[in-house]
C-alpha cells in the first residue's frame, strides 16, 4: 500500500515521495544543475505534506557527476520526532552521507489544471525555443508568446506598467510554424508568462534533448508546459497575465487592484502561511472553472503497481494559482506563481522495464507483491 | 527623414558590433549623427558626462551594403538622434550569425531605430528578430551643440603605449587612488603617477615616439620650441581613463594623446575604418 508523503519545497519546487513502495523522488532544479537523483523509498508513513527549503534539498544533490559515480542508493524518510527530513546517500565503499533537513508542516496542495482544455498547443524541440529566448535580456521578467492561425508564432518582451514605453527597447522574434513539430492554434491569442521560469525549464529540456509542449489558452488562464521522456513527465504550469481589456475577464474576479500586472491573490484565509513569505509557498486556490473529469479532487496518485527492476516513479502534488475565484487577502509580492513537478507515467508503463540506456542507480527496495 | 541601412557581410557586422560595444562602454546615451557618407557617435562635454566628450566617426561604406539617408531637409541632409548605445549593442549581440541585419528609422509608438535581424533557421523561412530601440530626434536648431571638437593647442603629443599594458597598469592604480597624473614629453617618455598619503606609484614608459603634427598653415608647430625633456602633465579621473582603455575591443592602428598641461588630455584612437577621439578634462 502506498502512503504518500508530499514534500513541498519552497520556491516553487515540489517533490512528492510515496513511501512504502516503488517510488522514487525527483527534484528538479531550474538551472543548469537539473538532475535526477534516483531514490528508493521505504517504510510507511501517513499522508503528510511538508515543506523543505529547496536550496537545502538541492544542496544535497548538488554535484551530479560525483553523485553518479559514488551514490548507490538514496533513502528519503521523515523523522517526525526530530522534525527532520532525512536524506541518506548510500555511497560506495560503505560511506553513508546523511542530511537532516528541517521542515515545516503544510497543507496538501494540488494542481487543478487540464491541458486538454487548452485551445492552443505548440510542440518544438527545446533547442528551437532556447534559440528564441536568447535574444531577450537575461534579466527580463516576462515574455509574451503570440500565435495566429496563419502559423506565426512570436515572442515579445513584456513591458510592465513600471517601464516607460518611450525608453525601453522592444524585441520581437517571429518563428514560422515550420520550426515546430506541431502547431494547433484555434484563434489568434497571446499569453504573457514568467521568462525566468520558462528559461529554467528550457535549459533542463535542452540538456536532455526533449520536446517541449506548450498548452495555453487566453490571457489569464494558465499556460502548461510539458516534457516527456520514457522515464518521466514534467509539467510546468505558469500563470499568465490577464488582459484587463479582454472581455473574457468575466470569470476573473480576482483582486484587480493592479489589473495591469495581474497580481495574484493568495490562498484562502484559513491557509497556514498567508503571512509568510509568499514566494516560498505554493498556494492552493479554489477554482470555479470546470476543469473536467480528468482531475480528481484528492491528490492524484496512480495505483501503486509493482515494478520489476528499478522503475523510477514519482508523484507530486502541486499547487496552482489560477485567477479564477475571488479570494480575499493581501496580494502576493510576486506576479506569477508557478509550479513545477515531475511525475512519471506509471500506469502505461507498469510492468515494463526501463530502457536499457537508462542508468539504473537504485533498486526497488520492495520486491513484487 | 528616412534612414535604411543593411549589413550583409559577417566580418562587417562583427566589426560594427565591436565599435558599438566600445561606444556603449564609453557613454550611457550619446548622439548618433547620420550623413550621406558617415556615421558619428558624439558625446558632448556636458556636466552630466563629467566634462568628458567623445567623437567617433565611421565611414558607412566600410560596413554597410546598403545605406540610404534622407535628412531633415535638402540643405540639411543629416539626421541627429539621441540614443542609448547599450540597446544597440544588445540587439547586435545575438545577431552575429545573421544572414542580414537591417537598421532603419521607424516611428512606432515613438521614433525608433529598428534593428531587424534575419537569422538562419532550419525551416524554409528565416527567423526574424526585430528590436525597436527608442531614439530621440534632435531638432536642427540644436545641431550646433554637436560640432566636431577642434584639436586643442597642445603642449605635447605622444603615441600611447600598448593599450593592453596601459590598461592593466591603470587598473591596478585605480585601487589606490581616484586621480592619475598623466605626463609626457617630446622625447617619447610618458609617466603615469598616482600619489596618496601612504604611497606613490609611477610607471615609466619610454621610446613611445611623438607624432609629427603640421599646423594648417604649414609653419612649424610651436611645440618644436619646447624643451624635449619638459613634461606636460594633467591630473585626470582614473575611472574615465580606464573606461576608455577597457572599452577597446581591438588594438587600434594608431593611438596617441595630446596633452594640454593642467587642462585637458585629448586621446585619438585610429582603426582602419573608425576614428575615435576622447577628451578627458584635467581635475582642478
Amino acid at each position: 500500500m502506498g502512503k504518500n508523503l508530499g514534500v513541498n519545497l519552497q520556491d516553487s519546487w515540489v517533490l512528492s515521495l510515496a513511501l512504502g513502495g516503488e517510488l522514487a523522488s525527483h527534484g528538479y532544479s531550474r538551472g543548469a544543475e537539473s538532475h535526477f537523483p534516483s531514490c528508493v523509498a521505504g517504510g510507511a508513513g501517513g499522508d503528510r505534506v511538508v515543506s523543505v527549503p529547496s536550496q537545502s534539498f538541492l544542496g544535497v544533490f548538488r554535484s551530479l557527476p560525483s553523485l553518479e559515480k559514488t551514490v548507490e542508493k538514496c533513502l528519503i524518510s521523515l523523522n517526525p520526532q526530530a522534525s527532520r527530513l532525512v536524506v541518506q546517500l548510500h555511497c560506495k565503499y560503505g560511506v553513508t552521507k546523511t542530511h537532516n533537513l528541517s521542515f515545516q508542516e503544510c497543507e496538501l496542495l494540488q494542481a487543478v489544471f487540464n491541458k486538454e482544455l487548452c485551445t492552443n498547443t505548440l510542440r518544438a524541440p527545446a533547442r528551437v525555443l532556447v534559440d528564441a529566448v536568447v535574444h531577450f535580456p537575461v534579466m527580463l521578467a516576462e515574455v509574451t508568446l503570440g500565435v495566429s492561425p496563419a502559423g506565426k508564432v512570436s515572442f515579445r518582451n513584456y513591458l510592465d506598467e513600471d517601464t516607460e514605453p518611450n525608453r525601453t527597447m522592444v524585441t520581437e522574434l517571429c518563428l514560422s510554424e515550420d520550426e515546430f513539430q506541431d502547431v494547433q492554434v484555434q484563434q489568434q491569442s497571446h499569453v504573457t508568462f514568467c521568462l525566468k521560469e520558462f528559461r529554467g525549464l528550457l535549459s533542463f529540456a535542452e540538456s536532455s534533448n526533449l520536446l517541449l509542449n506548450i498548452h495555453f489558452d487566453s490571457p489569464g488562464r494558465p499556460a502548461i508546459f510539458t516534457l516527456s521522456d520514457p522515464l518521466l513527465e514534467v509539467h510546468l504550469v505558469l500563470a499568465t497575465l490577464s488582459d484587463p481589456n479582454s472581455s473574457s475577464q468575466v470569470r476573473s474576479t480576482t483582486l484587480q487592484a493592479q489589473p495591469a500586472n495581474g497580481a495574484f491573490p493568495p490562498a484562502t484565509p484559513d491557509d497556514d502561511f498567508t503571512g509568510d513569505d509568499i514566494d516560498s509557498f505554493m498556494i492552493a486556490m479554489e477554482t470555479t472553472c470546470k476543469e473536467g473529469p480528468g482531475l480528481p479532487s484528492s491528490p492524484t496518485f496512480p495505483q501503486r503497481r509493482p515494478h520489476p527492476g528499478a522503475a523510477l516513479e514519482s508523484e507530486s502534488s502541486a499547487m496552482e494559482s489560477d485567477l479564477e475565484g475571488a479570494v480575499p487577502g493581501t496580494p502576493p509580492q510576486k506576479k506569477f506563481r508557478s509550479l513545477f513537478f515531475g511525475s512519471v507515467l506509471t500506469q502505461s508503463q507498469a510492468g515494463t522495464h526501463p530502457g536499457p540506456s537508462q542508468d539504473v542507480l537504485a533498486e526497488d527496495s520492495e520486491g513484487e507483491s | 527623414m528616412r534612414f535604411r541601412a543593411k549589413i550583409v557581410d559577417v566580418a562587417c557586422l562583427n566589426h560594427f558590433t565591436r565599435v558599438i560595444n566600445t561606444i556603449a562602454k564609453l557613454a550611457k546615451t550619446c548622439t548618433l549623427r547620420l550623413t550621406v557618407d558617415k556615421l558619428y557617435f558624439i558625446l558632448t562635454d556636458k556636466v552630466a558626462n563629467g566634462g568628458v566628450s567623445m567623437w567617433c566617426e565611421l565611414s558607412q561604406g566600410n560596413f554597410f551594403d546598403e545605406f540610404q539617408m534622407e535628412g531633415v531637409a535638402a540643405e540639411y541632409n543629416e539626421i541627429y538622434l539621441e540614443l542609448t548605445p547599450e540597446n544597440l549593442s544588445r540587439a547586435l549581440k545575438t545577431a552575429q550569425n545573421a544572414k542580414t541585419v537591417k537598421i532603419k528609422l521607424t516611428n512606432k509608438h515613438c521614433p525608433c531605430l529598428t534593428v531587424a535581424v534575419e537569422l538562419p533557421s532550419l525551416s524554409s523561412s528565416s527567423r526574424i528578430v526585430t528590436h525597436d530601440i527608442p531614439v530621440g530626434v534632435i531638432p536642427r536648431r540644436l545641431w550646433n551643440d554637436f560640432r566636431e571638437p577642434s584639436v586643442p593647442d597642445f603642449d605635447v603629443s605622444i603615441y600611447l603605449p600598448v593599450l593592453k599594458t596601459m590598461k592593466s597598469v591603470v587598473e591596478r592604480m585605480k585601487n589606490l587612488s581616484n586621480c592619475i597624473m598623466l605626463e609626457a614629453n617630446l622625447n617619447g617618455e610618458m609617466n603615469l603617477k598616482i600619489e596618496t598619503d601612504l604611497v606613490s606609484v609611477t610607471t615609466h614608459f619610454k621610446g613611445l615616439g611623438n607624432p609629427p603634427w603640421v599646423s594648417e598653415d604649414g609653419s612649424q608647430n610651436s611645440t618644436q620650441d619646447r624643451d624635449p625633456e619638459s613634461m606636460a602633465e594633467a591630473r585626470i579621473d582614473i575611472r574615465k581613463l580606464l573606461q576608455l582603455l577597457a572599452g577597446q575591443q581591438v588594438n587600434p592602428t594608431k593611438a596617441l594623446c595630446n596633452i594640454v598641461s593642467k587642462r585637458i588630455v585629448h586621446f585619438i584612437l585610429l582603426h582602419e575604418e573608425v576614428s575615435l577621439q576622447y577628451f578627458i578634462p584635467a581635475l582642478a
